[in-house]
């Protein structure tokens, strides 16, 4: 857990009572909406098709069950009784009204929670690994990084006020779980030939209507400078970047029309001038930020007690739980659960305020009080001894967040789409509750294996359907709703933008054509354990195109 | 449109001569950048001061040569929302050593006041009336700031270290002129105390 001082408690209640006297200029007409739009948006404030909506940061994904039951509280006290958490580990209510915006600011404010820079053309809330701290395979917690430049870019001077919205993510794992290459900015811990740490830097990713992966313009940086090359990034970017089109605003359109390696060159010359100045890091102050990180006191254990073999053999659910939603810790005798947002017929990433209650019991009876969200849309409990897992399971599946189809076919990325945006030309969750409910034999769903659907209702992606190894995005056309799929998009280490296989089919037959795609993908597969992704790769799409467009 | 510096509303001495108009004598003028750039050996040698409008889309980098001949540089902000003029005023400021009037002229509101400040303009040409009256308050509406800036702020990241507790500060206005360094030391020595 990361612990907030006073400093950062001071910030964040400053910032309510801004946004409280901005709330009151704007009911008594002294703002006009137009006036009021950028100051509301600075705070995750966004005015959807029926109320307004809160996005409230979760930085890096982590949560205390303090946090989390604050949260449930949010959601009953302000809203419909549920949050919904997308995928940029950010919770979103739909329901709020504006004159108890404020109110709903102040609570969050007393666990030191706040929507400040969830939305607007500054820095987001800065993302990583929901493993990170936990897991096996990282050489460092990302934490630590996310929350060094997250206090950096926090009401910045220079940087409120970029062509648009800058996203950054942080990862240290060689397996990639935070999705760097679809960000405008991502750091990747690792290390050099020499086995010094330092950072790749990555810009230009992002989805939306011109998708690109993001471009290495740093293979090392020393961690001393991550400071000044993120302001030095940031500075060419707010100077150069595209203003006269919000569609070619990001900076990914900059790095595209100067090139990555001009790009790259402004962003030295501008560090070089900079880079041993007031922002090279002074190790006291990454000691100060690294030492409120602190790790649960472990118990000294053994993977794999006799207990759970048996609980296996015992119970199949508990089996196949164990088999999708538990993975490896990095400290003996524990294991990291996910929690599975995505039950047959529901909403992906919505949670009552009694499950999040609950979960919040659960994370201080076996997770040392701590939660994570990941962006796909789940939770997780790092710290599970391994013999807890038995009752453990027992208390998820009875509120619901038990089903094992962690990475499978039922296990999507969803935005809100029509249902609440109104930036939407077509709805996303339906779609996603009956994919549910034609896969929710799990025989089938796990014979199909790791397969990541994403679907966005509109070109805006924000269900990142580009990366989905199916992605669907709904557009509209003459006044109906169509869906495109792609097949073949990744978010991981080895990051791929899908390939459309057709013309858009309509809302009434894209269930179909993901059982048609299923169909074909069992037929094609190599072995039974050449995963979809790997078949789309070594056929392409077209005898998968040949197969959806057979009968229509 | 109210000029406010140093936390008080004030009559701007400059006359704005945005075209070849013939400059008049004895009195401090305001320039456009073609103009200045034209001209700026016998401008800066003029019995008056001179300042320049310099837009936004356009490197500062050009105006070093007389950094130290300048007496007041205006940013533009065409609506509040292009933040292109933070980078300048900074550059402006941290890597030219500007020490003159900085003026924020254009879209200035009084959510961007505290920004303004802290990016190292000293002076503010208010869009709105109200907002100028509200100057003191808007300026000082959050006390913690997590990173080093053009005004002399003192970190939290370094408050941090230095066990400074949090106190809410005074409005003291725009930053005075200086430069930034001293302004830095200075902060820091009040906040230690």
């Amino acid at each position: 857990m990361y612990h907030y001082d006073e400093l950062d408690r001071t910030l964040v209640k400053e910032r309510v009572a801004e946004f409280r006297d901005q709330v009151a200029r704007r009911l008594s007409g002294e703002l006009t909406e137009d006036e009021f739009k950028p100051l509301r948006l600075m705070n995750g404030v966004y005015l959807q098709l029926h109320a307004y909506m809160l996005r409230t940061a979760i930085p890096y994904g982590t949560l205390s069950s303090e946090q989390l039951r604050m949260l449930a509280h949010v959601a009953r006290r302000y809203d419909r009784g549920y949050g919904h958490f997308t995928t940029r580990q950010n919770i979103q209510y739909h329901w709020i009204k504006l004159e108890e915006l404020p109110d709903a600011m102040a609570d969050l404010a007393g666990v030191g929670m706040h929507g400040m820079q969830t939305s607007g053309n500054c820095v987001r809330n800065i993302t990583t690994d929901q493993w990170a701290g936990v897991a096996p395979d990282e050489i460092e917690d990302p934490r630590i990084w996310a929350e060094l430049v997250r206090q950096h870019v926090t009401l910045h001077p220079e940087f409120s006020f970029l062509p648009r919205k800058f996203k950054i993510a942080v990862g240290a794992s060689s397996h990639d779980r935070a999705a760097l290459a679809i960000h405008d900015l991502a750091l990747r811990l690792h290390r050099n030939g020499a086995g010094e740490m330092g950072f790749e830097v990555m810009v230009g990713g992002g989805l939306g209507r011109t998708p690109f992966l993001a471009k290495t313009i740093k293979p090392f940086l020393h961690k001393r400078d991550v400071l000044s090359y993120v302001e030095a990034v940031l500075r060419t970017y707010n100077s150069f970047g595209r203003r006269d089109n919000i569609y070619k605003a990001r900076i990914k359109i900059l790095v595209h029309e100067l090139g990555a390696e001009a790009f790259a060159k402004e962003v030295e010359g501008e560090w070089q001038s900079t880079k041993d100045g007031a922002l090279a890091l002074d190790p006291a102050v990454l000691a100060e930020i690294a030492a409120r990180f602190t790790y649960p006191d472990y118990l000294k254990l053994k993977d794999s007690p006799p207990a759970i073999a048996q609980a296996r053999r015992a119970d199949p659910g508990f089996d196949a739980w164990m088999g999708n939603s538990v993975a490896n810790h990095k400290v003996p005798g524990y294991a990291i659960v996910t929690l599975s947002l995505k039950p047959e017929g529901g909403t992906p990433g919505d949670a009552t305020a009694e499950q999040m209650d609950a979960i919040a019991d659960l994370a201080d009876r076996y997770s040392f009080g701590e939660v994570r969200v990941g962006h796909e849309q789940n939770l997780v409990l790092p710290h599970v001894a391994q013999r807890d897992l038995p009752e453990l399971h027992r208390a998820l599946d009875a509120i619901g967040v038990a089903t094992p189809n962690v990475g499978l076919i039922t296990d999507i990325i969803s935005c809100p789409g029509l249902d609440y945006c109104s930036l939407a030309n077509a709805r996303s969750i339906p779609i996603a509750q009956e994919i549910t409910r034609r896969f929710k034999n799990l025989e089938l769903a796990r014979n199909l294996g790791r397969l990541h659907i994403n679907i966005s209702g509109c070109i805006n992606a924000c269900g990142h359907h580009h990366v989905g190894h199916i992605g669907i995005l709904g557009v509209e056309k003459n006044g109906e709703e169509v869906y495109q799929i792609t097949l073949g998009g990744k978010a991981d280490e080895n990051a791929k933008l899908g390939a459309l296989i057709g013309p858009a089919v309509p809302y009434a037959q894209v269930a179909d054509v993901i059982e048609d795609i299923a169909a074909a993908y069992i037929e094609l597969r190599a072995r039974p354990d050449e995963l979809f992704i790997d078949t789309v790769k070594r056929t392409g799409v077209e005898p998968f195109r040949e197969r959806v467009y057979a009968t229509r | 449109m109210p000029l406010v510096k140093a936390g008080k509303i004030v009559d701007d001495q400059y006359v704005r001569v945005l075209d070849d108009a013939p400059l008049p004598d004895g009195v401090p003028v305001l320039l456009t950048a073609a103009r200045f750039l034209a001209d700026a050996p016998e401008l800066v040698e003029r019995d008056a001061p001179v300042g320049v409008l310099w837009p936004n889309d356009r490197r500062v980098t050009e105006l070093a040569p007389w950094i130290d001949r300048l007496a007041l540089i205006a940013l533009v902000f065409p609506k509040f929302r292009d933040g292109r003029a933070y980078s300048q005023a900074r550059l402006l400021r941290e890597r030219y050593g500007f020490r003159g009037e900085l003026r924020a002229t254009g879209d200035v509101l009084r959510d961007q006041f505290q920004f303004l400040l802290r990016a190292g303009f000293d002076a503010l040409e208010v869009k709105k009336p109200a907002d100028a009256a509200v100057f003191a308050e808007a300026a000082a509406r959050f006390s913690v700031f997590y990173q080093p800036s053009a005004d002399g702020g003192l970190p939290a990241l370094r408050r941090r270290l230095q066990g400074t507790p949090v106190a809410r500060v005074e409005p003291t206005g725009p930053a005075q002129s200086g430069r930034p360094d001293d302004k830095l030391r200075e902060s820091r020595e009040r906040t230690i105390g």
